[in-house]
């Protein structure tokens, strides 16, 4: 069947078999392999990605059942060249290894802190629960969330008032 | 400029967090066949049949091949590998790729079929009939251990093989029968599934006519890789090219050679076609090696001031269905640390290695070393328990060389720990956790009969690492030297190339390099470009494990920077008209001595060399130089973790609310990097004493292979943790390091467990089993109230 959608703010169509994940739509019709898959239970949080602006882990949805979403991958998050506030603060912060993780990781982030941009490190580590990470030990993660909430705050605050939350 | 100590940003992140790192499954061939495994389930079972037909006509499909078939097809030369034979007469049944005759575990292979999308391989393998005898399973070792049923029909028994280091059976005999205290303590070693948070992978891609094919795993050990597929295939190693592109963690998981490796690479070959295949996660239960999965026997005895005078040591170590790459030597690998940061006299250890009818085992971070430390550890706190002292005295009153510095200390395991000085190590970690307060507060709750009681937990760890001196290896039965191989050249335009045989995955190699050869030639980090992991740009390696990288393969380096800098002096010599030793090297270039207007930065020297336009006589064009080291001992970090976990008694919930690390790896490349392997060792090690557990039922079926019940930890059950350092060089390479990718996991399994059980001393309890569940915690308190 034909799937329509916009990735990364660009529009793409691929005809593709009716049980297809939304992650392997991503990964092998758009040919994004920034996605990744690192389990079949849906408990892992890798293929984490921005539908609709939430995050949302993409293996638990059918391509066909998001027809004309608008979804973010970790290939759209940076401006140009030029990494984005939680791209940057995972960097600063030492908060990936193997890498695996983290395109999900630093979505599920993002989305967290548009919701909550000035969380508690306790509100980081439940809010980021559904994402799983072998080799940092979550320490230098939270430690990255918090550091962008505080050093970035204008653009968490913005963020949150344009998804109408309010902090 | 000294980069060597900062905290710099990694070179790897920018790539891997813009979704530019490309893991195998990212990678695609065209005209690629996906494998689909017809897995068994049956633990252990003759196959009486195998019907493919249905399979076959499916769309989509391209072939399916039974075992059988590709046993008569002649695609291997030898089974797989098993590199570490740890006795002459050690049992090793051969392993194949595809079961034929017998299956010896629940997810062996017993037919492949090739499709041409990832799902139609999968629907095909669901439609594979196969027709089973069963046999009985041996399930866990106290099964394997009666001998009754056999893991493979053809066994006389179970047992594989009996290793022993007792290097003096009298002393050891006189040491106990002197004792005032004795301690004796069993300790189950929990099977693990290592978890990195990328699947295996692998796609194979052959030449045409004949050429060169070149693997793609998502391996730990592509040079292994090679060599073995090579040697078990008969395909030409001059034919092979294999390449470990982005690794998603490894862990030792990624360590081996595996069927689906010899799968791919066979059929490829054969076909003329890419094949390629990635584990899900819940096949990765069976499809990649499991680790632990011992059962522990140490005896301590000791005098009346509980001052050990010996150690005894017995394991009974579950090997799985097969020997897979170094299965057998796992256990041993710890046998040298049972005796802990501890002055012995006397020590013995043997161990049994058994077939069982589950997934091999393997190395898993730490493979061997995290088992003793645990063991001594535990026995340690519960001796201070008989001896009337605190777990901080009875160690204090162990310590090798009283807990002052040493260096090349020979200890009775026939082992020299190349430096150590416990005893401010142990001071720091116990002024940092407030241990005073701790105890205050632990009181307090006690005399308020709270129902959330604090348990404060220590241990103090070695470790050996750096793997390793090739002839230790040699003596140890290891198949392979332990050296590591580097080049470095620097181009015509200055800036410098790093050739590697380490083959990282996530432990940020490119940075670590880079700031050591930065260092070394007085260059911007920035200039230095790392190669690595694929056997066509690196042909000469030994690949990542065992906390080698640093200790071996950056030590490499750093000596091949001294080779170049030789050859540049020469250089820089004849263009200034100087002699050799008249000049400096610093910041980058040469400067006559007296004269520090006469300078030459290495950068034109480099030009100058790639031109050879005026080299001295008979010197060969180019600034590039090679190293193989062989280190001249191991490396023997150490350190002191102090975990405080909070019980609730009603619930028999541990929490862990702090935990604090202090570490010794010697002299740091990369503090930033350092801490990171610790915080992610820390939660492994952590995992084993509360969550993980593959749990195998009687009839050998993994009950939790999916992540919905094998209980990995997410961020929301962690503490941030509070890390410090001592600094220790090693005399044994000339940058001092130790290694650092398994210490937090070798600490962290007895400090919790430590601290649970002190929670519950007030009970009577000396023991809780890991992983320490609400269940177990919970039952322990309910019988030690009748």
């Amino acid at each position: 069947m034909q799937v329509d959608m916009t990735v990364n703010g660009q529009d793409r169509s691929a005809d593709v078999e009716a049980r297809t994940l939304l992650v392997y739509y991503l990964r092998d019709a758009v040919g994004l392999t920034g996605t990744n898959v690192g389990c079949d239970t849906s408990s892992c949080g890798a293929c984490t990605v921005l539908l609709n602006g939430e995050s949302v882990k993409s293996c638990t949805i059918l391509a066909a059942q998001v027809r004309g979403a608008d979804v973010t991958t970790i290939e759209g998050l940076a401006d140009g060249t030029a990494l984005h506030p939680m791209q940057q603060a995972f960097m600063e912060c030492h908060g990936l290894q193997c890498g695996y993780c983290t395109p999900g990781m630093v979505l599920a982030a993002t989305s967290l802190l548009a919701d909550n941009p000035r969380p508690t490190e306790a509100e980081v580590r439940e809010g980021l629960e559904g994402n799983l990470c072998r080799c940092t030990g979550y320490h230098n993660i939270v430690k990255a969330v918090l550091h962008t909430a505080e050093h970035d705050a204008a653009f968490w605050q913005a963020r949150a008032s344009k998804s109408g939350v309010t902090a | 400029m000294t980069v060597i100590g900062t905290p710099l940003k990694r070179k790897e992140d920018p790539k891997l967090l813009t979704g530019e790192g490309k893991y195998v499954d990212d990678i695609h061939a065209v005209g690629e066949l996906w494998m689909g495994m017809v897995r068994s389930t049956m633990a252990h079972a003759t196959i009486d049949g195998v019907d493919t037909s249905a399979a076959a006509g499916m769309p989509g499909v391209h072939a399916v091949y039974t075992g059988a078939q590709l046993m008569d097809m002649g695609l291997w030369a030898a089974p797989l590998p098993c590199a570490w034979p740890v006795t002459p007469d050690m049992v090793n049944p051969p392993h194949y790729p595809v079961a034929t005759g017998e299956v010896h575990h629940v997810g062996e292979i017993i037919a492949v079929v090739l499709a041409d999308t990832r799902a139609r391989a999968a629907d095909a393998a669901e439609q594979v009939e196969v027709s089973y005898g069963p046999l009985p399973a041996v399930a866990s070792i106290a099964e394997a251990r009666t001998d009754g049923a056999k893991a493979h029909s053809e066994l006389a028994s179970n047992k594989s093989y009996t290793w022993a280091l007792v290097p003096d059976p009298a002393a050891l005999d006189a040491a106990f029968a002197a004792a005032t205290h004795h301690v004796t303590a069993e300790f189950t070693q929990q099977r693990l599934i290592p978890v990195p948070m990328e699947p295996r992978g692998v796609l194979a891609v052959p030449g045409v006519a004949g050429g060169d094919v070149t693997i793609y795993s998502s391996s730990q050990v592509p040079h292994f890789l090679k060599i073995l597929l090579a040697a078990t295939t008969g395909i030409s190693e001059s034919k092979i090219r294999a390449v470990a592109p982005a690794v998603g963690g490894g862990f030792g998981a990624k360590l081996n050679i595996n069927p689906d490796e010899s799968l791919a690479l066979v059929l490829a070959n054969k076909l003329g076609r890419p094949v390629r295949w990635t584990e899900t996660r819940s096949e990765a239960a069976f499809s990649t090696h499991q680790g632990r999965g011992q059962l522990q026997r140490i005896e301590l005895a000791a005098d009346a001031d509980g001052k050990l005078l010996g150690v005894r040591v017995h394991l009974d170590a579950d090997m799985g269905a097969y020997m897979m790459l170094v299965t057998p030597g796992v256990p041993l690998l710890g046998s040298f640390l049972y005796t802990g940061v501890y002055d012995v006299p006397a020590f013995g250890f043997t161990c049994d290695g058994w077939f069982t009818n589950m997934t091999p085992t393997d190395a898993y971070r730490g493979a061997g070393r995290p088992e003793a430390s645990y063991a001594i550890e535990r026995a340690m706190d519960i001796l201070a328990g008989k001896v009337g002292v605190g777990p901080d005295e009875i160690r204090r009153r162990n310590y090798l060389a009283g807990g002052e510095k040493f260096e090349n200390l020979a200890v009775p395991s026939t082992l020299v720990f190349d430096s150590g000085h416990y005893g401010p190590s142990l001071d720091l970690a116990l002024d940092k956790a407030g241990y005073g307060d701790l105890r205050a507060e632990q009181a307090r709750r006690r005399a308020a009969g709270d129902s959330k009681q604090l348990g404060i937990g220590l241990c103090t760890y070695v470790e050996i690492c750096g793997l390793a001196p090739s002839r230790a290896l040699g003596g140890l039965g290891f198949g392979s030297g332990g050296w590591e191989h580097a080049v470095v050249r620097l181009l015509p335009t200055g800036k410098a190339e790093v050739v590697s045989g380490s083959t990282p995955h996530g432990q940020g190699h490119e940075t670590s390099w880079s700031m050591i050869v930065a260092d070394k030639l007085g260059i911007d980090p920035a200039d230095v470009t790392v190669l690595h992991s694929d056997t066509a740009i690196s042909p000469l390696g030994l690949d990542t494990y065992g906390s080698r990288s640093l200790a071996v393969g950056g030590v490499a380096i750093s000596m091949a920077c001294d080779k170049v800098i030789d050859k540049a002096r020469l250089i820089a010599a004849h263009q200034m008209e100087a002699n050799p030793e008249d000049l400096e090297f610093a910041e980058g270039a040469f400067t006559v001595k007296g004269s520090p207007d006469k300078t030459m930065p290495i950068q034109a020297i480099a030009f100058g060399a790639f031109l050879a336009h005026n080299l001295p006589d008979g010197m060969e064009p180019n600034l590039q130089e090679q190293m193989t080291f062989d280190p001249s001992n191991f490396a023997f970090p150490f350190g002191t973790h102090v975990a405080v976990v909070e019980v609730d008694e009603t619930t028999g919930q541990v929490d862990l609310l702090r935990y604090v690390a202090v570490d010794d790896c010697g002299n740091q490349i990369n503090p930033l990097i350092v801490e990171g392997q610790i915080h992610g060792g820390i939660v492994q090690g952590v995992a084993q004493a509360l969550w993980e557990d593959a749990a195998w039922d009687a009839d050998g079926n993994l009950r939790n292979p999916s992540l919905l019940d094998y209980l990995v930890p997410s961020a929301a059950e962690m503490p941030s943790f509070e890390t410090a350092f001592t600094v220790t060089p090693s005399p044994a390479n000339p940058l001092g390091v130790k290694g650092v990718g398994e210490a937090g996991t070798i600490g962290s399994a007895a400090a919790v467990i430590n601290a649970v059980c002190d929670a519950l001393s007030p009970h009577g309890i000396t023991d809780i089993e890991m992983p320490a569940t609400p269940r177990r915690v919970w039952k322990a308190i309910q019988e030690a109230k009748q």
